[in-house]
């Protein structure tokens, strides 16, 4: 099934400067593993060393966190929107 | 080196909100127009909003997706788009941390204020490397504002 993920601006110079992908994928896993392989310098930015996504990187399915769905293993159905958004933080010392 | 324009008033009220939050550090939106092809980045306007941090607020700050989405609805709304953020650092240079850079985003500037004993010593402006492994400064340019709108129109 594919779906279309928004990647956000500061993100977009690893994706050709395209704002939408459209991606492959049943799970939100499997829609972001899409969109990695196709478009791979966006990896380091998205998944820590241990491959889990960082902390501060959250994807939504149309107004939701997946963090709050079934993550990795939440279903997609035809018409989806996911849209990587991100948390800013930072800090002295 | 890039550059950063922002207007003195805007640089004032982001030390303005650093003093007002003392010793917690205070954050916000950048909201402009992007630099492309060797052009400076223009800030248009801030968008101050509170320290999202239940702890550790002197030297950590936090801003959840659902803020940023609702700048980023706001900048679009006004054909502008967020081009980096701000925070301060009490009792600390304006130089970002390690924690900073682990949390950093490429292609935004981040403009850190340092504030010492709840007074403004200076602000500097900060971009990622795209390896994730630096923080480059870029030049904070406060007089060219008005030439880089006209350049823009």
């Amino acid at each position: 099934m594919s779906v279309i993920i928004h990647i956000p601006t500061p993100l977009r110079r690893f994706t050709g400067e395209q704002g939408e992908i459209e991606v492959q994928g049943q799970t939100v896993g499997d829609a972001l593993r899409d969109l990695t392989h196709r478009h791979p310098a966006l990896e380091r930015h998205l998944y820590n060393e241990q491959g889990a996504l960082r902390s501060f990187v959250n994807v939504f399915l149309n107004d939701e966190d997946v963090r709050h769905l079934g993550r990795d293993a939440t279903p997609l159905k035809v018409g989806d929107t996911l849209s990587i958004i991100p948390s800013i933080a930072g800090g002295a010392r | 080196m890039s550059r950063l324009v922002i207007s003195p008033r805007h640089l004032q009220t982001i030390g303005h909100h650093g003093v007002t939050t003392y010793p917690e550090e205070c954050c916000g939106v950048l909201i402009g127009r992007a630099g492309a092809d060797g052009e400076p980045t223009v800030v248009e306007r801030l968008l101050a909003v509170g320290n999202e941090r239940d702890d550790s607020r002197h030297n950590r700050y936090v801003i959840s997706p659902e803020t940023v989405l609702a700048a980023q609805r706001e900048a679009r709304a006004a054909g502008l788009e967020i081009v980096g953020y701000y925070h301060s650092h009490p009792d600390h240079p304006s130089r970002p941390s390690d924690f900073d850079r682990e949390h950093a985003w490429p292609g935004l500037s981040y403009l850190i204020v340092a504030v010492e004993r709840g007074r403004v010593v200076d602000a500097r402006s900060w971009r990622l490397s795209d390896d994730r492994e630096r923080f480059d400064e870029e030049a904070i340019d406060q007089a060219q504002l008005a030439t880089a709108r006209k350049e823009a129109v």
